[in-house]
């Protein structure tokens, strides 16, 4: 039998996943495809609440955050594309350009 | 027992593939291994009765979003990523500590909340549809601007001459 609570628990490994590879990783890219990560396991807990409410809002809600997911992508790889041009790199520790 | 086999293969598959997508050395292999957490996420919204979402997470994720990526990597050709040593176990011991801190709160939280009621909600593309048409008709509206915006960044971001 497999409870809800079991895909909940999934969706928290899959955030806690992400979040490791946020801290872990210097890549831009690999840090926004961590990002990606972690909101496709919010995406699950909100499914398994829906279905478990019998709401179909939680699904609702998934289809705005897969909206807003894809327009995040699409300005964070310009910007890799612009970093890697104007400065060479792709490391996020060496992107100091707003620090004072 | 179909539904308890099927859950643990995907939720198995989609760990491990997400364990890949962060471990990887080569981005390459990341985008192609969050490719297969996509697909297992895709299943596991098909037996939660959202169809038309799964639908969607295989269209725009795994036929949009992924490509994008792909595209940026092979454009930058990207090399795997140098580090010293040192840094790099710090790294690793203080990010894998602080997501096994996160998981030991999400856990207990989970358990403190007590089991969900187990209904049911099918996310057909007529039940979303109604949905989004009546109750949701605004911010549905109001995501074309979110839409709008990003291609308008991205556009002139990309297209920035080199200032130096």
């Amino acid at each position: 039998m497999v409870t809800p609570t079991h895909y909940l628990v999934v969706s928290a490994l899959l955030f806690c996943i992400g979040l490791a590879g946020i801290l872990t990783r210097r890549n831009v890219l690999m840090i926004l495809l961590c990002i990606e990560l972690m909101f496709n396991a919010a995406n699950l807990a909100f499914i398994a609440y829906a279905d478990a409410w019998g709401n179909l809002g939680g699904q609702m809600a998934v289809f705005f955050i897969i909206v807003v997911a894809a327009a995040e992508v699409t300005v964070g790889l310009a910007i890799a594309i612009l970093l890697s041009r104007q400065l060479r790199t792709l490391n996020a520790d060496e992107v100091s350009l707003l620090k004072w | 027992m179909a539904e308890a086999a099927s859950f643990y293969i995907f939720s198995g598959l989609m760990l491990l593939a997400a364990l890949s997508v962060v471990s990887n050395r080569r981005p390459i292999y990341s985008v192609l291994s969050l490719l297969v957490v996509m697909f297992c996420l895709a299943a596991l919204f098909v037996m939660l009765g959202a169809y038309f979402i799964a639908a969607l997470q295989i269209l725009l994720y795994a036929g949009a979003v992924l490509v994008l990526f792909l595209f940026v990597v092979m454009l930058l050709n990207l090399s795997p990523e140098a580090l010293s040593r040192t840094r790099i176990f710090t790294l690793r011991g203080a990010g894998t500590l602080a997501a096994l801190f996160l998981f030991v709160c999400l856990a207990r939280i989970l358990a403190s909340v007590g089991e969900p009621p187990t209904g049911e909600a099918r996310g057909t593309v007529e039940a979303v549809g109604r949905e989004l048409f009546s109750a949701y008709l605004l911010p549905f509206e109001l995501t074309s601007f979110i839409i709008l915006a990003a291609i308008i960044g991205a556009v002139t971001l990309a297209k920035r001459e080199p200032s130096k």
